[in-house]
């Protein structure tokens, strides 16, 4: 092999395997060292705004679903500052709303409308109604049925592992919340309980039996995180930086 | 170990080396017909996803089978499993040919590598039907299979840069260049966009280290690289080797190919942020995306020119050589997406495209256009030399299903301009009162017939696969087909074992 | 000197880096001495195939 060795005296890129490594490796880091480094240093990446909290149980189990079910794949959550999507759609979105999203939800394609405000534009009737069989409620909707989930109990008893996990990457749950987590998840889909506790870890959660059903569903989950979805913020309260475009 | 079968002057750059110098082929034989195979299996989900859009009944009413969980299937069908398996079987297959060398780690390890990232794929599939997913495109499979897929690409890593370590040609040639490039950046960009903490051990959910804003940056860096490394970088490669190789000339700059191979690489790392315009992603770093996408333009079109250029000269083959045709169809392919991708990712257009099919129609005229044709020449030249049959059953299927898909993309292609740039203009109307003009149902059932065109297209493209199949497997089973002569020009037709 | 115009000035610094980048691979590529080099290097898909294991 004594002849291969060579190559290390001509010190140049196209023979030196290792160099030629370390080339690549040291040109295809910086683009993504000065792009994504600096969002987790720069304080004005995500703007301070009041209202924007952990999800509450059910929402997090609801949002675990629309993961599931790829709702990514047709629905953007993201709102641009244009005249016709604010019209449309509600306030543009706000880096602050997604900050307890693991991982982002902003999606890339609108087959259908953004989801970023959804959240009590509909009756939870109507959202139930629309994901059991979308067609019923729009004719012209492509959108597939999920029929089969309004019956499915919810899986529910790891929520506290879920919401620990969170916690190790950066959702701010108190202990409190992860104690109470599970009588939480429940209060949220009975309007009969005492929400008092729940609405206080959780302002502005909607508190509602969503699918009727007497055990909490998979449906009810989802339809609780799409009712809470942009909701939180509160806009009379937010001096808008952006101008509005088009 | 090797030295045997060498003699030492075969190290010296210019000289032909003419001894035998024996490479493994099993392995690359496995490949190319998992590629084939999963390339049929992936234009069929395509196939059916696109008809979802079209017929909404068939969504079935089922969990298993609903748009959101089967396009994770076609995407990563197409992409990794008959892309990634045509990279390994076209870089195992030329980076022994470049380095004269046989494989680093030999067959078994390029067997173990095979059988085992086709398992992930198929466990990878399962999973997204089954409803585990990462809910990130193009990164579906949850923490397990990310690990296991970490430790098969580090043993393709060592066993493809191994070979150009213990190589026997002077040179590192350009394709193995960016096959390396390829193999790096992948792992880079694959560990970088996993980081995540699984909530239980023996469970497959898990959550990312980053979230909202930061994670949209990471995920577009890993998705916009995927597509410069993995659909770029890697299938640049296989240009720079089976184009010079088909065309049996010399690549057409060398000192082009250098400039191109720098410029793409440093470039294409900084273009993720134009899929975040206009969202909450600080604008600086959405400018820094635009620029350097608008920048990437000038070495793709550099690589374009010295892809196509190769065969100047030489034009009559492309008549002559229905193969040669699918290789540079490809590359011109390659020329239109990458004109195409500056344009949308300059911040007015994108505000017109983004969300809509136009961007599905652009991703599509890279894939179907550039990656899978490339791809089809590749294995066309690949199957009568790894089966050593003195040509190919039938040049004239070939050249069907050239036409056959060619027109299967110009159809998906058009139908998703029309569609994306209306359904974009249908947004924003506004009527004589000012309001909006379109509620959003109505822009969705304009794209109706839009659909059912782009699936026609669609159906098209998987014809003509399923033309190669019955080609590749006449041709492996040693069968030639009783035709009239190709081309009536002097030149030999059949050059495919070389 | 606060982390975002540390930021600002670092990202100025890149241009400069990416056109000396380009300079200096352009300036390689196109270097007289290296010219019989790449072409010896052109020709390597195109000289023999070996035999299969």
């Amino acid at each position: 092999m004594a002849e291969e060795k060579k190559g290390f005296s001509h010190d140049t890129i196209e023979r030196n395997t290792l160099l030629l490594i370390v080339l690549i490796l040291i040109t295809v880091s910086i683009g993504g060292l000065v792009q994504i480094v600096p969002l987790f240093t720069i304080e004005s990446t995500i703007e301070k705004v009041d209202g924007v909290r952990p999800y509450s149980p059910l929402e997090l189990a609801g949002q675990n679903i629309y993961y599931r079910e790829g709702c990514y794949n047709c629905h953007s959550q993201q709102i641009r500052p244009f005249r016709d999507e604010v019209e449309r759609y509600g306030h543009y979105s706000l880096a602050a709303e997604s900050m307890y999203d693991h991982p982002f939800q902003w999606g890339s394609k609108r087959t259908g409308p953004d989801l970023a405000r959804v959240g009590g534009k509909y009756s939870n009737d109507w959202q139930v109604a629309h994901l059991v069989d979308p067609r019923a409620v729009v004719p012209e909707s492509i959108m597939p049925g999920y029929a089969w989930m309004k019956d499915r109990p919810l899986k529910y008893t790891d929520i506290q592992d879920h919401m620990k996990t969170l916690r190790i990457v950066g959702v701010p749950y108190t202990d409190e919340q992860i104690a109470s987590a599970k009588a939480d998840l429940e209060a949220q889909k009975n309007p009969d309980a005492d929400t008092a506790g729940l609405m206080k870890r959780y302002p502005k959660a909607v508190v509602a039996n969503f699918t009727g059903n007497k055990g909490v569903t998979e449906m009810d989950a989802l339809v609780a995180y799409l009712q809470v979805l942009g909701t939180m913020v509160d806009f009379t309260k937010y001096q808008s930086p952006k101008q509005l475009q088009q | 170990m090797t030295s045997a079968t060498l003699t030492p002057g075969a190290a010296l750059g210019s000289q032909r080396v003419s001894e035998n110098v024996r490479y493994y082929e099993d392995a690359v034989r496995l490949f190319v017909i998992a590629a084939v195979f999963w390339g049929v299996v992936g234009f069929l989900a395509g196939v059916f996803i696109a008809l979802q859009l079209a017929f909404p009944a068939l969504n079935l009413g089922l969990e298993w089978t609903s748009f959101g969980r089967l396009r994770p299937v076609h995407t990563s069908a197409v992409i990794f499993a008959f892309g990634g398996n045509v990279l390994f079987a076209t870089s195992l297959y030329s980076v022994q040919r470049t380095s004269r060398q046989f494989l680093f780690g030999g067959e078994g390890l390029a067997k173990f590598v095979f059988w085992n990232y086709n398992i992930f794929i198929v466990l990878a599939a399962l999973s997204y039907v089954l409803g585990y997913t990462q809910g990130k495109e193009y990164a579906e499979p949850e923490w397990i299979l990310d690990l296991y897929l970490t430790v098969i690409w580090v043993l393709y890593a060592i066993q493809f840069v191994g070979t150009v370590m213990t190589r026997k040609e002077s040179h590192i040639y350009v394709a193995n260049w960016f096959f390396m490039a390829f193999i790096l950046t992948v792992a880079i960009l694959h560990i970088g966009n996993n980081v995540n903490v699984p909530v239980s051990l023996t469970g497959m959910k898990s959550y990312p280290f980053v979230s909202g804003v930061q994670s949209a940056m990471v995920q577009w860096w890993y998705g916009h690289n995927a597509v410069g490394f993995f659909l770029t970088a890697g299938f640049l490669g296989i240009m720079y080797y089976f184009v010079p190789k088909r065309a049996e000339r010399p690549v057409y700059s060398y000192r082009l190919s250098i400039v191109h191979f720098w410029t793409l690489i440093f470039l294409y790392i900084w273009a993720g942020p134009h899929h975040l315009h206009y969202t909450a992603l600080p604008d600086w770093a959405q400018t820094l995306g635009m620029t350097f996408s608008v920048m990437l333009w000038m070495p793709s079109w550099g690589g374009m020119i010295n892809g196509i250029m190769t065969l100047s000269g030489a034009w009559d083959k492309l008549r002559t050589d229905p193969v040669l045709r699918f290789l540079v169809t490809s590359v011109a392919f390659y020329g239109m997406s990458t004109f195409e991708g500056p344009l949308m990712s300059v911040k007015p257009v994108n505000a017109l495209s983004h969300y809509t099919d136009w961007t599905v129609g652009h991703v599509h005229s890279g894939a179907l256009g550039w990656v899978a044709f490339i791809s089809f020449g590749a294995i066309y030249y690949l199957v009568p030399v790894l089966w050593k049959r003195s040509q190919l059953y039938s040049l004239r299927l070939v050249s069907y299903h050239f036409w056959t898909a060619t027109i299967g993309i110009v159809l998906y292609i058009t139908a998703m301009w029309v569609s994306g740039i209306m359904q974009g203009l249908m947004w924003r109307a506004y009527d004589n009162l000012g309001f909006l003009q379109y509620s959003f149902v109505e822009t969705v059932a304009a794209m109706h017939p839009f659909y059912v065109i782009r699936a026609m297209g669609g159906v098209l493209f998987l014809a003509g696969a399923l033309i190669m199949v019955y080609n590749l497997w006449r041709t492996a089973k040693g069968d030639v087909r009783i035709e009239k002569p190709y081309a009536s020009a002097p030149h030999k037709a059949a050059v495919g074992a070389a | 000197m606060d982390l975002d115009s540390i930021t600002v000035a670092l990202r100025s610094f890149w241009t400069v880096w990416l056109a000396l980048l380009f300079t200096g691979i352009v300036v390689y590529a196109m270097w007289p001495g290296n010219r019989g080099k790449f072409e010896d290097a052109s020709r390597i898909p195109l000289k023999e195939d070996g035999q299969e294991f």
